[in-house]
């Protein structure tokens, strides 16, 4: 990627971001992920915060150092990456660009607001991925990794993955 | 509000980092096991999220000690009088019946406690529990609506749940214990009044087993204690072997 040598540093550093993918839905990037919550240029040092998705994924440390290596190899000596708990990661932070982006690959994305009906244990339409038919149904809550249920629709019969709200 | 003792915050992290460490190690035996395949990984998938909370609650709980020690040390190198779970977490898992049971039971208590333990005075507490809650959510009901299934499902199925929820009920009471330090925590505006919660504890378990149509336990059953004070069930000890073996053997083994 070359960039303009002038170029705000802090938007240069959100480029970086965006081009790191997520290691197990490599299709979206962390930044589409909604996980990089702030991001801090004070003229000398960047500080950037995430916040880990599930409290057990497995990809949360991974994607620490990818970000670290990330910004060291773009030139910003001792960025400053801290993860952040509060206020807990919701399916409603993915980008609008990463629900197509999920999609187009195959998963259902969450539907917005989903977070507050799995409080309620309602249950929700989801669409299916390449028929876009929502006679769907869950076939387990959980799947292949801690973000995602099975489902399976009931028009075309492809099984398929749901981003489960949380 | 009452300012808080660092010793007792760290004993109260401690015991809630090891319920989950516990009942994560005890669910990932069931990996290479479950009944099918979708149960593995659902399974699987809840003990990473309480393994990966108990990383959190253990990795605080060190700094708040401030004696040097690491998430693995508190992890891996203390022994059964050491850990502060309540019994039920360290019951074997028996059939998948008693495994349900017994992840519901604690499962729904769990989501009341760390609902609550979002509004904690101690933010980095509360920020744990507020990722934590929405895991449990899904822990309570994936485990409730087996509790359903089986309870009315066949004969040999509503029987062996019924066996469960007996075997198990006894060890359900020491979830609900206050003791000294949860009355401190409570007025230092960082724990959890659990008598609160034991009311809709219950509510939802009777919802749960009305619909299951299986009989409901006493509430003044003898209950068992002690695991919150380290006296422990002769399981504790066989399932730390197994955990902590590796570390142990090879202290210098590292991810």
């Amino acid at each position: 990627m070359t960039m303009p040598p002038q170029a705000d540093p802090a938007a240069r550093a959100w480029q970086i971001l965006e081009a790191i993918p997520d290691p197990e839905i490599p299709v979206l990037s962390i930044v589409d992920l909604g996980i990089v919550r702030e991001l801090h240029w004070d003229g000398r040092q960047l500080q950037v915060a995430i916040t880990p998705t599930y409290s057990g994924c497995p990809a949360a440390e991974l994607i620490h150092k990818q970000v670290e290596h990330a910004l060291a190899a773009a030139g910003f000596d001792g960025a400053l990456v801290s993860e952040v708990l509060s206020p807990a990661w919701t399916t409603d932070w993915i980008s609008e660009e990463g629900r197509e982006k999920l999609r187009q690959y195959g998963i259902a994305p969450p539907e917005l607001g989903s977070g507050r009906r799995a409080l309620f244990g309602s249950e929700l339409a989801v669409h299916c991925p390449r028929c876009a038919s929502q006679r769907t149904n869950c076939v387990s809550e959980f799947g292949s990794t801690p973000c995602k249920a099975q489902y399976r629709c009931l028009d075309c019969l492809e099984p398929f993955d749901y981003f489960k709200c949380l | 509000m009452a300012v808080c003792d660092q010793q007792d915050l760290f004993t109260y992290l401690l015991r809630l980092g090891d319920s989950g460490l516990v009942l994560g190690q005890r669910l990932s035996e069931w990996v290479g096991k479950a009944p099918m395949l979708e149960e593995e990984m659902a399974l699987a998938n809840m003990a990473l999220d309480l393994v990966g909370q108990s990383r959190m609650l253990l990795s605080y709980a060190a700094l708040v000690e401030g004696k040097g020690r690491t998430e693995d040390q508190l992890a891996m190198h203390r022994d059964v009088h050491e850990f502060t779970n309540p019994l039920l977490v360290e019951q074997p898992n028996g059939d998948f019946a008693h495994s349900m049971a017994r992840q519901y039971f604690y499962a729904s208590f769990a989501e009341r406690l760390f609902d609550k333990l979002q509004h904690s005075a101690d933010t980095q507490l509360a920020g744990i529990a507020a990722k934590a809650v929405k895991e449990f959510r899904y822990h309570a009901r994936h485990a409730g609506l087996w509790m359903v299934r089986l309870g009315d499902g066949t004969e040999e199925s509503r029987d062996r749940m019924i066996r469960a929820i007996q075997e198990l009920w006894p060890y359900t009471g020491e979830l609900f214990e206050t003791d000294e330090l949860d009355r401190r925590m409570l007025e230092a505006g960082i724990g959890v009044d659990l008598h609160v919660l034991r009311k809709s504890w219950r509510e939802d378990l009777d919802r749960v087993l009305g619909e299951a149509g299986l009989p409901l336990p006493a509430d003044d059953a003898w209950m068992h204690s002690g695991g919150r004070a380290g006296r422990h069930s002769e399981h504790l000890g066989h399932l730390l072997a197994t955990m902590q073996f590796l570390p142990r053997a090879y202290p210098d083994a590292g991810w």
